[in-house]
């Protein structure tokens, strides 16, 4: 018969494990919430007007980053444009029209699968279908394209659950009333959606702007310290600009390697507290 | 006058259980005619039958005829979008829009193509009327409709259900929830209509189907047992069953 | 009454439905061009070659083993450091941090979440390398450790969030019968809620999994660029190189339509079947187990 553990051991047991977790979480945050000051200390020095708005001389070693932060922002907003109405409609056509078939669980793998793609994999992608195939050359139009698809099942899943959300009997009254189901989504379900929707674009947008993989054969130059003229030059990029500074150019101040990292990281976290704060307000105003 | 004809109406689920054996009912017009017996019986599946509601869910096959107005609207080519017009039906939570007051109400117009916003207001302001609910919310017509109690909601629904002037009044244990107040109201409230309306109503009480019936039609596990004059089925009871229902040996 | 028929609503459905089924499309498309650049290989270089340990493309040797076994060892590496943290981390805030606790520590993990990865390789490069190459006494701290370390890091959100889900989807009944009949807390926990919440917490592995092997700029920024295949444990801590780093430093020196080129795209096709396993098991296992809890609580 197997002994009973007595009360007093139990309670021994448990404090270990207790504190041998927290002590594991607390180290975890500890060690976030370092590296973001660490980079912010080290890199808040170079952070100027200049810095900001500049272009870059002397081979990047000084100067500002201007055409990277352009290039990020153009190229996030391409991404929004290619995947965010392509991403919603899909989501629409998941939650309200499709039916618990074959098909739609095909779909619903292939989305499983887009998601997991690595992201070098979408650059070899991108620079087979848009840069070679279709001769956009390396230019804002491929990046644009590949990290587009890259952020589709991000803004597939999110917005999906967005819509399913959306009370059932909602739908049912307008039906009842004589709407169809366009109407009845148009006027109930996308509204009321739409917040957790946004949510969801811009987590995917936010996580495009942070990637290297994709747009290293696609779009990225590293020596154009000019801004793009068209879809189809090509452009710095933040995350490429930060890559290649950090490990290819030799004699390199530190303070703008960290400048150029603060930068980044400012320009992704503050989408993700947009985010957060969209998601936050919208819970608290919601009727239902 | 006979407003809907059901005759030999039979409906199947997709697993092949029948939810409806046979149903033969005349439901007349400008009366409530009321459908009761205990849970299960097919009642709520017979007023989404009415207005095709019932499309929405798991796919079912049916046999027989429905006739409204002597058309069957079983008919698959029918145009279901006009018929859920002609018909309002309120539920049995009360489901408020996530819109003001003003826009619960429009919302049925709107969807029927009405813009004039004359119109939208005179359309708002009788169905409110009709649903003895305008004195309460006048001074609130563009506060959100969830601020409302429970009982003001459901009366609003009621409202909403009249708003496109329909024929024929579905409720669906309409009042299953509310304090006896606002179910006195709603009760009230359906008294008038039915000078102009055809209601069918599946009480959530049997004192409730006494106090309101017209006609009463006794249901039981998808048959319909006994149909007659409401103040003649509660005290004469013409089957055993219904006559068991009603003293209340079983429910 | 005959049925209304709408052009607009038919374009708007269409549109939709198209729509719907586009996901299919680009998985498509991304398979084909994979295979249309990466298929010519077969015909150029021959298998025997192509899985051999020598990978110099200059000299023409197109052995991918090395990288198969970098990619393998820095992996393997970065989950065993991913998942005890991970899963600690996700124990914590689902059943024992305090209210304001979760408040903090949730958004930090989305920070980590959100942190594009090419900053922590440069954190790693500029700080990480040299420590470890003092510590150890190195000759380099680019080294296959290196990469496990920050692919650990990128790792643990993924695991936090998937494990952290599955503990909280575990139903309020388990828990509490538990400890009616008398048992600690520690002691539900461990007996009682983590292995029912079992295959979730697999699954958030296996996503973690494949998200350090798909992950690239930051390996490839602290892995060093020695194709050597690891063999030895030892050799955790020397150079190594993974496939996705591989595919990324190499193809921008590669000319359209040479063997290299062809074979870094065959790397990709592998990468992308990798990655396919790995996704679609996990989530079998989670329509799994969302139908047996179905099963059992209905």
């Amino acid at each position: 018969m197997k002994r009973i553990q007595s009360s007093h051991s139990r309670q021994l047991a448990q404090r270990a494990a207790f504190i041998f977790l927290t002590a594991i979480a607390l180290l975890t945050a500890i060690t976030i919430l370092m590296v973001v000051i660490y980079i912010a200390i080290k890199g808040g020095s170079a952070i100027s007007w200049e810095f900001l708005t500049g272009l870059p001389r002397n081979g990047m070693r000084s100067g500002g980053i201007f055409p990277a932060i352009v290039g990020t922002l153009y190229l996030t907003i391409g991404t929004a444009i290619f995947s965010v109405p392509l991403g919603i409609c899909a989501a629409i056509y998941l939650s309200e029209y499709a039916s618990d078939n074959r098909w739609t669980r095909i779909i619903r793998i292939a989305i499983i699968n887009l998601a997991g793609i690595p992201s070098v994999v979408y650059g070899l992608f991108g620079l087979g279908l848009f840069v070679l195939f279709l001769n956009f050359g390396t230019s804002i139009l491929a990046g644009s394209l590949t990290l587009a698809i890259m952020t589709l099942p991000v803004i597939i899943s999110t917005a999906e659950e967005a819509l399913r959300a959306v009370p059932q009997s909602f739908r049912v009254v307008s039906i009842s009333m004589g709407g169809t189901y366009w109407q009845t989504i148009r006027r109930i379900v996308l509204p009321q959606a739409l917040p957790g929707i946004l949510t969801g674009v811009i987590l995917g947008l936010e996580r495009a702007a942070g990637e290297t993989a994709p747009i290293l054969f696609t779009v990225a130059a590293f020596f154009l310290p000019r801004l793009p003229n068209s879809p189809f030059d090509a452009t710095m990029a933040l995350p490429y600009h930060l890559f290649v500074i950090s490990t290819q150019v030799p004699g390199m101040p530190v303070q703008i390697q960290y400048g150029t990292a603060l930068v980044l990281i400012i320009f992704v976290l503050g989408m993700n507290s947009l985010a957060t704060v969209i998601r936050s307000r919208a819970r608290a105003r919601r009727q239902w | 006058m006979i407003k809907i004809h059901i005759e030999n109406f039979s409906l199947f689920y997709s697993d092949g259980t029948e939810s409806l054996k046979n149903i033969n009912l005349d439901i007349p017009a400008n009366a409530i005619t009321v459908l009761f017996g205990p849970a299960g019986g097919g009642k709520s599946t017979l007023l989404r039958v009415i207005n095709r509601l019932n499309d929405l869910a798991d796919i079912k096959q049916f046999s027989g005829k429905v006739l409204i107005d002597g058309q069957n609207i079983l008919d698959p080519d029918l145009d279901v979008i006009t018929l859920r017009r002609r018909i309002g039906i309120v539920f049995a939570r009360p489901v408020v829009l996530p819109f003001s007051i003003r826009k619960n109400l429009t919302y049925g117009l709107e969807l029927a193509g009405i813009r004039q916003k004359q119109r939208l207001e005179d359309a708002m302001v009788r169905s409110l009327n009709q649903a003895a609910l305008w004195e309460e919310v006048k001074d609130r017509l563009n506060d959100p409709a969830v601020a409302l109690s429970g009982g003001q909601q459901q009366r609003l629904c009621l409202a909403r259900s009249l708003v496109l002037e329909p024929e024929i009044i579905l409720l669906d244990e309409p009042t299953s929830g509310l304090d006896p107040i606002s179910t006195g109201k709603v009760e009230a409230s359906l008294h008038e209509l039915k000078k102009q309306y055809t209601i069918v109503l599946v009480p959530h009480s049997i004192q409730q189907a006494a106090r309101t019936a017209d006609h009463a039609a006794f249901f039981l596990q998808g048959e319909l047992i006994e149909f007659s004059l409401g103040k003649n089925i509660f005290t004469n009871p013409l089957d055993k069953r219904t006559e068991d229902y009603v003293e209340g040996r079983f429910g | 009454m005959r049925k209304s028929f709408s052009w607009n609503e038919l374009l708007i459905t269409g549109l939709i439905k198209v729509s719907g089924y586009s996901a299919i499309l680009f998985v498509g498309l991304i398979l084909f061009f994979l295979l249309r650049e990466g298929l010519p290989t077969l015909g150029e270089v021959p298998l025997s070659e192509v899985f051999s340990k020598r990978w110099y493309p200059i000299e023409d040797y197109f052995g991918i083993l090395p990288l198969l076994g970098g990619s393998l060892i820095v992996t393997l590496g970065a989950t065993m450091i991913a998942v005890p943290i991970g899963i600690s981390t996700a124990i914590f805030i689902s059943e024992i941090a305090p209210r304001w606790a979760r408040e903090i520590l949730k958004p930090l993990i989305e920070l980590l979440a959100g942190l594009p990865s090419v900053v922590l390789g440069f954190l790693g490069v500029l700080i990480f390398t040299s420590l470890l190459r003092r510590a150890l006494n190195l000759p380099t701290g680019l080294t296959a450790f290196t990469g496990s370390f920050l692919l650990g890091g990128i790792a643990i959100p993924t695991i936090v969030s998937v494990a952290e889900d599955a503990l909280d989807a575990v139903p309020r009944s388990y828990r509490d019968g538990a400890l009616a009949l008398g048992a600690t807390k520690w002691q539900t926990i461990w007996r009682v809620t983590l292995p029912a919440a079992r295959s979730g917490v697999l699954t958030a592995i296996m996503l973690g999994i494949g998200r350090a092997i798909g992950e690239t700029m930051a390996v490839m920024m602290v892995t060093g660029n020695a194709p050597v295949l690891p063999v030895r444990l030892s050799m955790l801590f020397s150079p190594v190189r993974t496939m996705t780093a591989t595919i990324a430093a190499e193809m921008g020196e590669v000319a359209s339509g040479s063997v290299h080129f062809h074979v870094l795209f065959l790397i990709g096709i592998i990468l992308f079947l990798i990655s396919l396993i790995v996704n679609v098991i996990a989530s079998a296992v989670v329509f799994r187990q969302r139908k047996r809890s179905e099963r059992i609580l209905s």
